[in-house]
C-alpha cells in the first residue's frame, strides 16, 4: 500500500500517523506539502490531525481551499481512499467530501483522553479487521470534536451505514458516559456515500504499539493495507 | 546593505554620538527610576558612557540589568550549585542545559518562570511561557519532545483563583497543544501565600544529536545577523522590568506589558529552524525572550566578544511608527536572532519564506565590541558591550537564614479519631486531589512516545525516537518544608526529583532549577533563597545530580506578603530499555506489598498535620543524603532487574495515601498492617512524611527483603494486593470506589461552581 499523508502548515500528527503507516506496511509514505497539487499517485490520501493555519479562522476551512485539497476532491471523486483524522476531519468536512460538522466540544475544553469507541460496521475499507459492535479504545485530542448534522442526514448516514463508530462506555453503552465532546447520537467516525473517505475525531495512530497506549488502533491500519496491497 | 554600516570593523561608528530622535525626552531622575534602575546604578551607566545616555540606551541598560535578566541579587549564591559531571555537555549560561543520554545523542531541557505575566493575564502569560521555554531548548538544535508545567496558585477559596487556574491551564494547553508537543507531567499546588502571586514554571525537553548543538555565541567579522520569525510589535515592552518588581494593587494596569503568543508561527519558526539547522549556514542562533532584540543581539556579541550593528529600521515591524526604543525593548513572541555563515542568506531565506515567516538581514558583527543602533542612517544608540557586561551590577545582599523550627513530637499530634474520614478528607484535599481535569486539557499522547502518563507513575516516561531508550522526567517542591528550614526544604526537593526518576527505574542524571522567591532586599527572604541553595547544593552532590539549567524569578511579593519559598527543581533521568520501567498503578492480585525505607513517623509540616489538625508547623522532614542515594539505588536494581511490578515513593501525605494512590489508579486494592515489633503510633508511621522511602508491588517480595536485608536497605512487608478495597488492619477498610470518587470529584467540583 502506498500512502499520502498531506502536511499543512500547523499540522502536528502527521509524524503519528506516519510512523503507524511505517509500522504496519514497513515502509514510510509520503509527505505532500499543501501548496503541492500535483503529488504521486498512491492507494491512500491521509489528511492528518493538528491546527491547520492555526484553525484561526474555523478548524479546516483554510485547508479545506488549498491547493493540495482540490486534488484530494478530483481523486476521492475517482475512488482513492482518503483517511481523514481530527483536524483532518474537520478539513474535509469543509471541503464538503463528508457530511455534517464539528463543532466545539460540549465542555467548551481541550480533552485529551483514552475513549471507547463501537465499531458499527466491519463493511469497509477501514473496518474489515474489526467486528461489527466491538469495542475498541484509542486517543482523542481536540478542542472541536462535537459532531452536528441535522435530521435529515443523521437519518441518512444511519440508513445507509455511514456511520463507522460511536463513543461508548467500556462495556459497549452508547450512552452520554462515554461521549468525551457532546457529539450528536455519539458520532466519532463516518464514511461519504461510497465508504471510500472516512472521517473520524479519535486517533488511531496513537494506538498501536502495546507500551504506548494499547494496540487497539492498528486494525484500522492493517485492514487498509489488506484491502489496498 | 549600503552607506556606511557595510564597514564590517564599523570604523568611525563607536565615535560618532548618537543623534537626539524627535519627540525625545530628556533624561530625568524620574525616568531613570520608571526604568528600575537605582541612583546609584544610573550613575554606574554614567560612567561607562561618559555622557548622559539617549532613551533607547537607558532602556537596554534597564532591562540588562534587571532582576530577571541580570541575576544581581542571586549570582553569587547560583555559583554554588554543582553543575559538571561527565555527562554534562553544556551547564547553566546557555539557553538550555545539555546532557549525553547515550548513542549520540543528547537531552536539552530547562526550566522558566512565567509568574508575573500569568498572574496579569493567565492565558497569554502561560501559554507565552511555555513559548519561551520551547524557544529556548530549539534554539539549541533539539526536537522538543516533552513538556512539563509547576503551577501554584492562591488559596481556593479566593476570588481570583479560579480564574487563574482556568486560564493558565487553557493557555498551556492552547500553545503545547496546537505546537504538537505532548505535555506530560508536572505538579500543581494550593496556598494562601500565592493569592497574589501564582507560579507558572514550565520546563521543555528536547532530544538532538550531540555532534548539532547550536550555542548562542556569536562569531565571524561581518557575518550577518538575520531576523527571523514575527514581526515586531509594541507588546511586552518592559516585561523583563516587570518581572523585577513587587506587585501592589495598581499591578493589573500592566497587563498591556504581556506579551502575546501564537503558537501556530511557533510551529512554523520551529519546522523552519529545524531545516536551517539541518544545513551548515548557522554560526550562532538565539531567541528573542526576555527584553527581546536588546538581550539576545547583546548576549550573542558578548558571548563571542564581538561587536555588532544593528539597523533597526530594517527590523520586520507589524505597526507603523514604532521607534527603536519599542523595537529594542519589545518582547513580541516568536522571533529568533540568528548569524548567518557569509553567503548563505539566500538559502535561509528561501527556508523562511517557504514557512511564511519573515526574514530580514538586519545587521552585521564588528570588532569594535561595542553595540551600534543605526535609525534611517543615523546612529540612535552605541553601547560598549564589556562593560555592560563585568560592570553590571551584583549584589551581595544582606541575609538571615531561618533558624530550624522545633522538632514536633508526634505523641503531642492527635491521631484521627475517623480514620476512614481523615483518609478521604486528605485525598480530596486540594494538593493531594486528582489533577486530570488539567491533565486532561494537555495533548499528552502526541507523538507516539508517552510510555507514562500523567498520574500513572512518579516521573513521565518518553521514548526516544527510534530506539527502546526512554527518557524520565519530573518536577518537584514542597513549598512548606522550605518555608519552615529552606536548607531543609532545598535539600528535599532535589532528593524528591531523584526519587521520582528512580521510582519508573530511570537513572537520574540532571536538574534545571527554577528559584521563585520573594523581595530579595528582605534579610529573610535572602535568607530563605541562601538555604534554599545550600541545601539543593548539597543533595546535588552527593546524588550526582548537576544543575545544568535554571531561571530565577524574585520579588513574588503582593503589598509586602511574600510567596512560600519555591525552588521548584525540574529533572531527567534515562532509562536504556523502556521496556523494564515500572509505573505507579496496582493492577495485580497478589503482588506483596514492601515498603523501602525507614519510618520514624514524622510529623512535623505532614499534610496530616495542615490539613486534618489545621496547623503549619515543626521542623521538616530530615534529609539523609547518603541513605536516600543507598534506598533509591536498591530500589532502581530490583526494577531493572524485574523484580517489581509496581513503585510509588512515599511523599505528600505519607505511607497511607502513597498506598491509596497506587490501588485507586490500577483499581486493585490491599491489605496491610504495619510491620511486627512496630514501636511507631499508628497516625505517625501511616501519615508521618519520612524521606527516602518507597512502595513497591512485587512478585518476588521475599527476594526483594533479602537482597534489601544484605545491603542494608530497611525494607518489610506491609501485605499483600487484592480485592477492591484498602485494608489497613485494625484501622480502616475503604473501598476503592470510594477513595477515587473523593480523589476526582474536589477540582472539577471547584472549577464548575459559579461561586
Amino acid at each position: 500500500m502506498k500512502a499520502a499523508v498531506l502536511v499543512f502548515p500547523g499540522s502536528n500528527r502527521e509524524g503519528d500517523v506516519a510512523q503507524a503507516i511505517e509500522l504496519v506496511t514497513g515502509r514510510k509514505p509520503q509527505m505532500v506539502w499543501h501548496g503541492d497539487g500535483d503529488f504521486e499517485k498512491t492507494d491512500l490520501i491521509v489528511v492528518p490531525g493538528g491546527f491547520s493555519y492555526g484553525d484561526y479562522l474555523r478548524c479546516g476551512a483554510m485547508a479545506a481551499q488549498s491547493p493540495v485539497m482540490v486534488e484530494v476532491r478530483k481523486r476521492a471523486a475517482q475512488g482513492v481512499p482518503v483517511l481523514a483524522i481530527c483536524n483532518g476531519f474537520q478539513i474535509v468536512t469543509e471541503a464538503g467530501l463528508l457530511p455534517g460538522t464539528l463543532m466545539r466540544n460540549a465542555h467548551l475544553k481541550f480533552v485529551c483522553s483514552d475513549v471507547h469507541l463501537k465499531v458499527e460496521t466491519s463493511q469497509s475499507l477501514f473496518t474489515n479487521r474489526y467486528q461489527a459492535g466491538q469495542v475498541i479504545r484509542v486517543p482523542v485530542a481536540h478542542a472541536e470534536g462535537n459532531y452536528f448534522a441535522d435530521e435529515e442526514t443523521l437519518k441518512r448516514l444511519d440508513d445507509r451505514g455511514q456511520i463507522a463508530f460511536r463513543y461508548c462506555a467500556p462495556d459497549g453503552t452508547v450512552d452520554g458516559t462515554g461521549n468525551p465532546n457532546g457529539s450528536i447520537r455519539n458520532i466519532a467516525g463516518v464514511f461519504n456515500e461510497t465508504k471510500t473517505v472516512m472521517g473520524l475525531m479519535p486517533h488511531p495512530e496513537n494506538a498501536v504499539e502495546p507500551m504506548f497506549g494499547g494496540c487497539d488502533g492498528k486494525a484500522l491500519f492493517e485492514g487498509l493495507v489488506e484491502a489496498l496491497t | 546593505m549600503s552607506g556606511p554600516h557595510m564597514s564590517g570593523k564599523g570604523v568611525g561608528l563607536e565615535k560618532s554620538p548618537p543623534v537626539k530622535l524627535p519627540n525625545e525626552p530628556t533624561i530625568t531622575p524620574q525616568i531613570v527610576a520608571e526604568h528600575g534602575l537605582s541612583p546609584e546604578e544610573y550613575q554606574r551607566v554614567l560612567a561607562i558612557m561618559g555622557r548622559t545616555p539617549t532613551m533607547v540606551e537607558l532602556g537596554i541598560f534597564s532591562a540588562m540589568w534587571s532582576e530577571h535578566c541580570s541575576y544581581k541579587s542571586s549570582k553569587v549564591w547560583l555559583k554554588k550549585l554543582p553543575t559538571k559531571a561527565p555527562w554534562v555537555i553544556q551547564g547553566p549560561g546557555e539557553n538550555a542545559g545539555v546532557i549525553d543520554i547515550g548513542d549520540g545523542q543528547a537531552a536539552i531541557f530547562k526550566m522558566e518562570s512565567h509568574n508575573h505575566p500569568s498572574y496579569i493575564e493567565p492565558y497569554q502569560g502561560a501559554a507565552t511561557g511555555v513559548g519561551g521555554i520551547l524557544r529556548d531548548v530549539f534554539t539549541m538544535g533539539a526536537r522538543p519532545v516533552a513538556n512539563l508545567n509547576a503551577l501554584r496558585f492562591g488559596d481556593p477559596a479566593h476570588p481570583k483563583t479560579r480564574h487563574l487556574v482556568s486560564g493558565v491551564v487553557a493557555g498551556i494547553g492552547g500553545y503545547g497543544n496546537c505546537m504538537g508537543i505532548p505535555t506530560v507531567g508536572g505538579e500543581t499546588n494550593f496556598h494562601a501565600a500565592y493569592n497574589g502571586n501564582i507560579l507558572v514554571n514550565a520546563m521543555t525537553v528536547g532530544v538532538a544529536p550531540t555532534d548539532r548543538i547550536f550555542y548562542a555565541a556569536a562569531a565571524g567579522v561581518g557575518n550577518p545577523l538575520v531576523y527571523v520569525g514575527s514581526k515586531t510589535g509594541r507588546d511586552g515592552i518592559h516585561g523583563a522590568t516587570m518581572a523585577s518588581t513587587e506587585f501592589n494593587e495598581d499591578s493589573e494596569e500592566k497587563r498591556p506589558m504581556v506579551q502575546v503568543g501564537d503558537p501556530f508561527v511557533e510551529k512554523l519558526l520551529l519546522q523552519a529552524c529545524l531545516e536551517l539547522m539541518a544545513t551548515d549556514a548557522i554560526v550562532a542562533i538565539q531567541d528573542m525572550g526576555a527584553a527581546g532584540l536588546t538581550s539576545s543581539s547583546f548576549e550573542m556579541a558578548a558571548k563571542g566578544g564581538l561587536g555588532v550593528i544593528v539597523e533597526l529600521d530594517k527590523v520586520p515591524m507589524r505597526e507603523t511608527g514604532m521607534n527603536p526604543y519599542e523595537l529594542m525593548l519589545s518582547e513580541s513572541q516568536e522571533r529568533m536572532l540568528i548569524v548567518l555563515k557569509p553567503g548563505r542568506e539566500e538559502l535561509a531565506r528561501k527556508i523562511f519564506e517557504k514557512w511564511e515567516l519573515d526574514f530580514a538581514v538586519i545587521g552585521h558583527l564588528t570588532d569594535t565590541e561595542r553595540m551600534v543602533l543605526s535609525w534611517h542612517g543615523d546612529i540612535v544608540g552605541n553601547i560598549p558591550i564589556p562593560p555592560l557586561v563585568t560592570e553590571a551590577p551584583v549584589y551581595e545582599r544582606p541575609w538571615t537564614l531561618t533558624p530550624l523550627p522545633a522538632v514536633l513530637d508526634a505523641a503531642k499530634v492527635p491521631a484521627p479519631k475517623d480514620w476512614r474520614a481523615s483518609l478521604l478528607a486528605l485525598m480530596s484535599c486540594p494538593d493531594l486531589a486528582s489533577k486530570a481535569w488539567i491533565w486532561h486539557q494537555y495533548d499528552h499522547l502526541i507523538m507516539g512516545n508517552t510510555a507514562i502518563r500523567p498520574q500513572d507513575g512518579d516521573a513521565a516516561l518518553v521514548r526516544v525516537n527510534g530506539g527502546h531508550k526512554g527518557l524520565a522526567m519530573t518536577s518537584d517542591c514542597t513549598p512548606r518544608y522550605v518555608q519552615a528550614h529552606p536548607e531543609t526544604g532545598g535539600r528535599q526537593a532535589v532528593a524528591e526529583a531523584w526519587r521520582n526518576i528512580t521510582a519508573v527505574g530511570a537513572k537520574p542524571l540532571a536538574v534545571t532549577d527554577n528559584m521563585n522567591f520573594g523581595n530579595p532586599q528582605k534579610p529573610e527572604i535572602m535568607g530563605q533563597f541562601a538555604g534554599a541553595i545550600m541545601g539543593m547544593a548539597e543533595a546535588c552532590k552527593v546524588l550526582d545530580f548537576p544543575v545544568v539549567s535554571g531561571n530565577v524569578s524574585l520579588y513574588n511579593e503582593t503589598e509586602g506578603r511574600p510567596i512560600l519559598p519555591t525552588p521548584t527543581i525540574g529533572a531527567v533521568g534515562v532509562i536504556d530499555d523502556i521496556a523494564k520501567s515500572v509505573g505507579s498503578r496496582l493492577t495485580q492480585a497478589g503482588l506483596g506489598i514492601v515498603l523501602i525505607g525507614e519510618t520514624a513517623g514524622w510529623l512535623g509540616q505532614s499534610l496530616y498535620l495542615r490539613e486534618a489538625c489545621g496547623r503549619e508547623e515543626g521542623a521538616p522532614p530530615p534529609v539523609d543524603l547518603a541513605v536516600e542515594r543507598r534506598n533509591g539505588d536498591f530500589v532502581r536494581s530490583q526494577i531493572i532487574m524485574g523484580r517489581v511490578e509496581a513503585c510509588h515513593d512515599v511523599s505528600d501525605g505519607g505511607l497511607v495515601v502513597a498506598l491509596a494512590e497506587m490501588s485507586i489508579a490500577g483499581g486493585t486494592g490491599m491489605e496491610i498492617g504495619p510491620p511486627a515489633g512496630n514501636a511507631v503510633p499508628s497516625h505517625a508511621f501511616f501519615y508521618g512524611e519520612d524521606q527516602a522511602r518507597y512502595v513497591i508491588a512485587s512478585g518476588s517480595a521475599d527476594d526483594v527483603i533479602e537482597a534489601a536485608e544484605a545491603v542494608g536497605v530497611p525494607a518489610v512487608l506491609l501485605g499483600y494486593s487484592g480485592g477492591a478495597s484498602l485494608v489497613v488492619k485494625g484501622l480502616l477498610s475503604l473501598p476503592l470506589s470510594d477513595i477515587k470518587t473523593a480523589h476526582e470529584v474536589w477540582l472539577p467540583g471547584y472549577m464548575s461552581a459559579t461561586e
